[in-house]
């Protein structure tokens, strides 16, 4: 995995307080993290901080799943 | 009575009567102080007053650009923003069939957009420290509506609507907002009635009197506490019980 994939799990399981196994690339936030929408977008902000990147809303709004959020940043980053 | 030492709070509207006195409210609380308003020389003369743990950030808050900018200023300038009192606010009275769009358009400009605004900003630091207080200084006119202040009732009353919609999402981050809505109070806005207004006002009011501007600073003080962290939403009354709501 990625340092960015690290770097995300690590932010996802920090601030869901979930377990580190159930972080998996294809894991929702919502659906399988126990997230609900306030968490999202504080997950968004966290990202934003750890990256030093503006994510838009209409793109926070793509970022689903933790793949999501490591596809977004992979990019964000290279660019 | 309440410790609010480690916290600092934004109040808007500082150089004016009341919001000069939440200030004060907050800051005999232990609380760092950051006064905004428009008025630089009442804003320096407060802080000098106050001395310490005091900074003046005069903003126009119509202005958009400068209401951004005001949050985001006060957590560089003092590493973080516990308490915002969104105190701000103008009159443009007029009756309703007379009422122009400008008089409308700026009452709900300063009085509940900025609100909004620097809400938005504070939050985002509030929610990451899990601590915050919102308190939005509304007005018994805004549950009650009066004559000539279509405006102003308009902006008071979505205040408290915006607070409870703000509260209901930030409960489970440990950040409250609340209201607090003044009477008639003695500042330069009830001094600009004359003298048979004022009559009239003080014989509705059951107390006799009008409220000092520390009465609203007392309740401030108190929504701001830590002790007040399971009250949310609501928009505590300090009226002399001209309105029983």
């Amino acid at each position: 995995m990625s340092d960015i994939a690290d770097r995300v799990k690590k932010i996802v399981i920090e601030h869901l307080g979930v377990d580190a196994d159930k972080v998996t690339i294809e894991a929702s936030f919502i659906e399988d993290l126990g997230a609900d929408s306030l968490d999202t977008v504080e997950l968004v902000m966290a990202f934003e901080e750890e990256f030093g990147v503006e994510i838009p809303d209409d793109a926070a709004e793509t970022i689903l799943t933790v793949g999501d959020a490591v596809r977004f940043l992979e990019k964000a980053t290279s660019a | 009575m309440f410790d609010l030492s480690g916290l600092t709070a934004l109040v808007t509207g500082a150089s004016g009567g009341i919001g000069g006195s939440i200030a004060k409210g907050l800051h005999a609380s232990g609380a760092t102080v950051v006064l905004s308003g428009t008025r630089a020389s009442a804003l320096e003369a407060l802080a000098s007053e106050l001395g310490d743990r005091v900074h003046v950030m005069a903003a126009n808050l119509s202005d958009r650009a400068e209401a951004d900018a005001l949050v985001a200023k006060v957590e560089s300038t003092t590493g973080q923003l516990d308490i915002l009192v969104n105190n701000a606010g103008i009159t443009r009275d007029g009756l309703f069939i007379r009422m122009k769009d400008d008089d409308w358009d700026q009452v709900i400009e300063v009085n509940l957009t900025s609100g909004f605004r620097l809400s938005r900003a504070a939050v985002k630091g509030m929610m990451k420290r899990r601590f915050g207080r919102i308190i939005g200084i509304t007005s018994v006119v805004g549950v009650t509506g009066n004559p000539g202040q279509a405006n102003y009732a308009a902006a008071k009353a979505g205040m408290i609507g915006m607070t409870k919609a703000l509260a209901l999402e930030v409960a489970s981050r440990g950040i409250t907002a609340n209201c607090v809505a003044p009477g008639f109070i003695e500042t330069p806005m009830t001094d600009a009635l004359n003298e048979k207004q004022r009559e009239a006002a003080i014989g509705q009011v059951p107390m006799g009197r009008f409220g000092a501007p520390g009465d609203i600073a007392a309740a401030c003080v108190y929504l701001a506490s830590r002790e007040a962290g399971y009250v949310s939403g609501h928009t505590l009354h300090v009226n002399g019980g001209i309105a029983m709501i």
